[in-house]
C-alpha cells in the first residue's frame, strides 16, 4: 500500500499524481452532482426511446414521437404554403395590372416569380434575365412580342413556334439566300442599309442600294423605318439591341438564312399562378411598358 | 507485534475498502446562517432594496418617443431588432455600444475586484441577493439558526409541516415573480402582463418564465453555497484578479491568536491570550458554512456578516472592534489594519484610466453618431442593361435608415457622371437627377433605382457615381460613392 500524500494546506488527501509540482486534491464530490448525472442519463434514455436514434440498417429507429427533420420541414412548408394562400388567392382573381397596383401584392408576386424564373427560365435567358446571343436580355425595352403586362402573359403561357399550342407566337422570316428571293449582292446592300438604321458606319453606296430592296422585301414586316412590328415579333432594327449580332457579317448572316429562336409554352407546365407572377417579375425586370 | 489474548495477536492490515476509504461524493451538508445586525449588514439590505427595485420596477417605467416608436424606457425589442434605453435608440448595426458596455462591464470587475475584492460576489450578485431574500422569508417562518435547526430534525407534526408548505409557496411566489419580471424586458410591459395571464403570449414567454422561475426556486432555496463553490467560475477567477493589495474580509490573526475561550483566567495566570474569544459567531452567520479564521478562501464571497458579529462581540468584552476586517494580505503580513488607501495603486489607476477612457469614447461616439445611413448595392446580375437607343442602365438597391423617431421625407440625387438621370424601379416620375423619397419613423426603406446614362459620356468599363440624401426638412445628409458599369471600350 502507498503513503498517503496529505495536502499541508488543506489537510486533504491527494490524488498521488503529480504534474509539474502540481497536485490534485481527493475532494469528494458532491452528492447533487452524481444524482445530476444519474439524471441526464435516464433523460437520454427517455430521449431514445421517444426520438430516432439508434443507427438501424436502411434507417434508425423511429421514435415513439415520429419526430424527422424531413416532417418538420413538410410541416413548415405547408404553413408557409398556407400564409401564403391570402396572395395567392388574389393573385388568381385579380388581373395583372391591379396587381401591379397593389404594393403589398406585387412586391409577392414579383418574389414569387423570381423563384420561379430561377426554376424555370434562367437555361436560356440567365440568372439575371441578361440573356445571350440568341436568347432576349428580358432587363431592356426592346421587345419582339410586346413588352406590357398582359403581351408578356400570353407569350409566357403560349410560348414561341411552339406547333402543339394554337395560341403560340409565330412567324417566319424567309431565307432569303436560300429561298433564292434575292441576290448576293442584293443581300449585301441590304444589309448595309438595315446598319445605316442603327446608325452604324455602313458603306453608303451600298446602303443606297438596300433602301430600295429593303423597301420591296422587309418593310412589310419591319416597317418602312426599321421600327419593327410586334405583332410578328418582328425586331426593332433601328435600335442598338440586336439578338443575333449587329455587325454586317451577322445581318448578312440573318437575312440569308435567318434563326428562328423558341420558347416553350408554360401553359401546360405551370399552374396559371405562377405564370402571372412571371410575368410581374419579367415585367418588373425594368423595361416593362 | 502486540498479543490481545495469550492465544491470538493482532494482525498488521488495514481494511482497503473501510467506508472511510470509500467517500467518493460527500452528501450537501445543509447550513443555518444566524441572523446578524451591523453595518454590513444593513449595507447588505440597502443594495438588495436597490438591486431587487431596479430588477422589478425598470420594465415598467414610460418613455415617451412619440406615437411611432415604443414607450418603455427599457426595451430589448428582438423582434423588431431594436435596443431602447431612456433616450438612447440602438440599431443592430450600432451593437458595438453593446459590445462596449460589456468591455465595460469586465473592465469594471477587474476594478472592483483588484481593490475591493469580491464585492460583487458579496453584495450584488442575483445569487447572493436572492438567497438573502429567501432567507428573509426563512427566518421569519421558522426563526433563527438554532430554531431552525430544532425544526429541521423535528419530525413532521402540523406544526412543521405548516411552516414548511407556507414557506415553499413563499419561495415559489418569488420565483414566479423573479422569472415573470425578466420577460417584461423584451416586449411592451402592460401588453404583455394582460397577454400573460389570458394566454395570449407567445410560447417562448412561458417557457422562460417556467425555467426562471426553476432556476430560483433550486439556486436560492436549496442549492445556495453550492452555486458559488461548485458552479460559478468567478471564484476561481478571482485568483488573478486579486492580489495581496486587494481588500478581503480577514481574521487579523495578529491579533486575535492565540485564541482562547477563558481569556480573563488565561491573563490572570500570565499567559498571552489574543482577542479572538473563539465564541464561533463569525462561523454562525457564515452562509458559505466556512470559518474565516482559516484564512481567505474559495468559498468566501466577502459578504462580510462575520465582521459585523465579530464586531458586536469585540463590543460586548470591550476590545476595539475590526477582529474582522476588510484588510489586505500584505497588512495582514505586516500585522496592522488596512485604512481605505491600502489597496490603492499604480494597478486601481490603470484600470480606472481605461474604464474612464471607454467611458467617454462611448459617450463622444453616442452624442456624435449619424441618424441617418444610407448603403447602396450595385445590381451584380446584370451589372449593366443596353438599351434601345444605346444608352446604359445600372440597377442599384438604395437602402436609407432614418434612424430618429419621426418620419422623414428625402432627396437622393446622383452627381459624377454627366447626363445620368434615375427613376424608381417601377414609378410613373420622370426620370430625372433626383427623386424625393419618404421613410416611415426609426424605420429602414429598401427601393431599386434604375440609373441611365448615354453610352458616349462614359469613358470606360467602370465610372464612379455618387449618391447623395437630403433630409429635406433639415440639413442632414450622406453620400455614397458606387461605381458604374458599361461595356468596356
Amino acid at each position: 500500500m502507498s503513503k498517503k500524500d496529505i495536502d499541508e494546506v488543506t489537510g486533504v488527501e491527494t490524488t498521488g499524481h503529480e504534474w509539474d509540482g502540481i497536485k490534485e486534491l481527493n475532494n469528494p464530490l458532491p452528492r447533487w452532482w452524481l444524482w445530476t448525472m444519474y439524471l441526464c442519463i435516464i433523460w437520454a434514455i427517455g430521449y431514445m426511446i421517444a426520438y430516432p436514434s439508434i443507427p438501424l440498417i436502411n434507417a434508425s429507429t423511429p421514435g415513439l414521437l415520429g419526430q424527422t427533420s424531413r416532417g418538420d420541414v413538410a410541416i413548415e412548408i405547408a404553413a408557409a404554403k398556407e400564409s401564403q394562400k391570402v396572395f395567392r388567392d388574389q393573385i388568381a382573381a385579380k388581373s395583372l395590372v391591379d396587381i401591379r397596383k397593389d404594393e403589398k401584392l406585387f412586391q409577392f408576386a414579383r418574389s414569387g416569380g423570381k423563384a420561379a424564373f430561377a426554376v424555370n427560365c434562367i437555361q436560356c435567358h440567365g440568372s439575371g434575365a441578361q440573356g445571350g446571343a440568341g436568347y432576349p436580355n428580358l432587363n431592356d425595352d426592346d421587345w419582339l412580342w410586346g413588352g406590357d403586362l398582359e403581351a408578356i402573359y400570353t407569350t409566357i403561357q403560349h410560348g414561341i413556334r411552339v406547333e402543339a399550342d394554337d395560341d403560340t407566337r409565330t412567324s417566319d422570316m424567309p431565307a432569303f439566300a436560300g429561298d433564292e428571293i434575292l441576290e448576293k449582292e442584293q443581300i449585301v446592300q441590304v444589309a448595309a442599309f438595315v446598319g445605316s438604321l442603327s446608325k452604324q458606319e455602313v458603306d453608303a453606296e451600298a446602303a443606297k442600294k438596300g433602301a430600295a430592296v429593303y423597301e420591296e422585301n422587309c418593310a412589310s414586316c419591319h416597317g418602312e423605318k426599321g421600327k419593327g412590328n410586334k405583332e410578328f415579333g418582328a425586331p426593332n432594327l433601328a435600335d442598338a439591341i440586336s439578338l443575333y449580332g449587329d455587325k454586317q457579317a451577322d445581318i448578312i448572316r440573318q437575312v440569308s438564312k435567318p434563326k428562328h429562336g423558341e420558347m416553350p409554352a408554360w401553359v401546360s407546365r405551370l399552374d396559371d399562378i405562377t405564370i402571372k407572377q412571371l410575368a410581374i417579375y419579367v415585367h418588373a425586370l425594368g423595361g416593362g411598358e | 507485534m502486540v498479543t490481545v489474548h495469550k492465544e491470538v495477536e493482532r494482525l498488521d492490515v488495514e481494511p482497503v475498502n473501510s467506508k472511510e476509504k470509500r467517500e467518493l461524493f460527500a452528501a450537501h451538508v445543509k447550513i443555518f446562517p444566524k441572523g446578524v445586525t451591523g453595518t454590513f449588514r444593513s449595507l447588505k439590505w440597502l443594495i438588495m432594496g436597490i438591486t431587487l427595485g431596479i430588477y422589478y420596477i425598470t420594465p415598467w417605467l414610460r418613455w415617451d418617443r412619440g406615437p411611432y416608436v415604443p414607450d418603455q424606457a427599457i426595451l430589448l425589442d428582438l423582434a423588431n431588432r431594436r435596443f431602447y434605453f431612456f433616450s438612447i435608440e440602438i440599431w443592430p448595426q450600432e451593437f458595438y455600444y453593446v459590445a462596449g458596455l460589456l468591455i465595460l462591464a469586465g473592465i469594471g470587475l477587474f476594478l472592483v475586484t483588484s481593490t475591493v475584492g469580491r464585492a460583487w460576489c458579496g453584495y450584488s450578485c442575483p445569487q447572493t441577493v436572492w438567497v438573502d431574500l429567501f432567507l428573509v422569508v426563512e427566518r421569519w417562518l421558522e426563526g433563527d439558526r438554532n430554531a431552525r435547526i430544532k425544526l429541521d430534525k423535528a419530525p413532521w407534526t402540523s406544526d412543521k409541516i405548516r411552516k414548511r408548505v407556507i414557506k415553499h409557496f413563499i419561495w415559489i411566489l418569488i420565483s414566479i415573480s423573479t422569472g415573470g419580471a425578466w420577460i417584461f424586458y423584451f416586449a411592451d410591459a402592460p401588453t404583455l402582463f394582460k397577454n400573460f395571464f389570458t394566454l395570449q403570449s407567445p410560447f417562448v414567454a412561458y417557457a422562460t418564465v417556467a425555467v426562471l422561475t426553476a432556476t430560483t426556486y433550486i439556486f436560492a432555496g436549496f442549492a445556495r453555497e453550492q452555486i458559488c463553490t461548485f458552479a460559478c467560475p468567478w471564484p476561481r477567477i478571482q485568483g488573478a484578479m486579486l492580489d495581496e493589495h486587494s481588500l478581503i474580509v480577514t481574521y487579523n490573526a495578529w491579533r486575535g491568536e492565540p485564541r482562547t475561550l477563558k481569556k480573563k483566567e488565561r491573563e490572570k495566570l500570565g499567559d498571552k491570550a489574543g482577542d479572538c474569544v473563539d465564541c464561533n459567531a463569525c462561523v454562525a452567520v457564515c452562509p458559505q458554512g466556512i470559518d474565516i479564521r482559516d484564512g481567505a478562501q474559495l468559498e468566501c464571497i466577502t459578504c462580510a456578516l462575520c465582521i459585523d458579529a465579530c464586531n458586536a462581540v469585540m463590543d460586548k468584552i470591550g476590545k476595539p472592534r475590526g477582529l474582522i476586517s476588510y484588510a489586505t494580505m500584505s497588512d495582514h503580513a505586516e500585522s496592522k489594519a488596512s485604512t481605505w488607501t491600502s489597496f490603492i495603486r499604480p494597478r486601481t489607476y490603470i484600470y480606472l484610466a481605461i474604464f474612464g477612457a471607454i467611458c467617454l469614447g462611448m459617450l463622444v461616439t453616442l452624442l456624435m453618431r449619424d441618424r441617418l445611413d444610407m448603403s447602396v448595392l450595385h445590381d451584380r446580375n446584370p451589372q449593366f442593361v443596353k438599351l434601345s437607343d444605346g444608352s446604359i442602365r445600372n440597377g442599384y438597391t438604395v437602402k436609407i435608415l432614418n434612424m430618429v423617431t419621426d418620419p422623414r421625407s428625402f432627396r437622393v440625387s446622383i452627381s459624377g457622371l454627366k447626363g445620368a438621370t434615375m427613376k424608381i424601379a417601377g414609378s410613373d416620375v420622370k426620370a430625372s437627377d433626383t427623386v424625393k423619397v419618404d421613410v416611415d419613423a426609426d424605420k429602414l426603406k429598401a427601393f431599386k433605382v434604375y440609373v441611365t446614362v448615354n453610352h458616349k459620356a462614359l469613358k470606360g468599363a467602370r465610372s464612379n457615381i455618387q449618391f447623395t440624401i437630403k433630409d429635406i426638412s433639415g440639413d442632414e445628409t450622406t453620400t455614397y460613392n458606387a461605381i458604374f458599369d458599361g461595356p468596356s471600350k
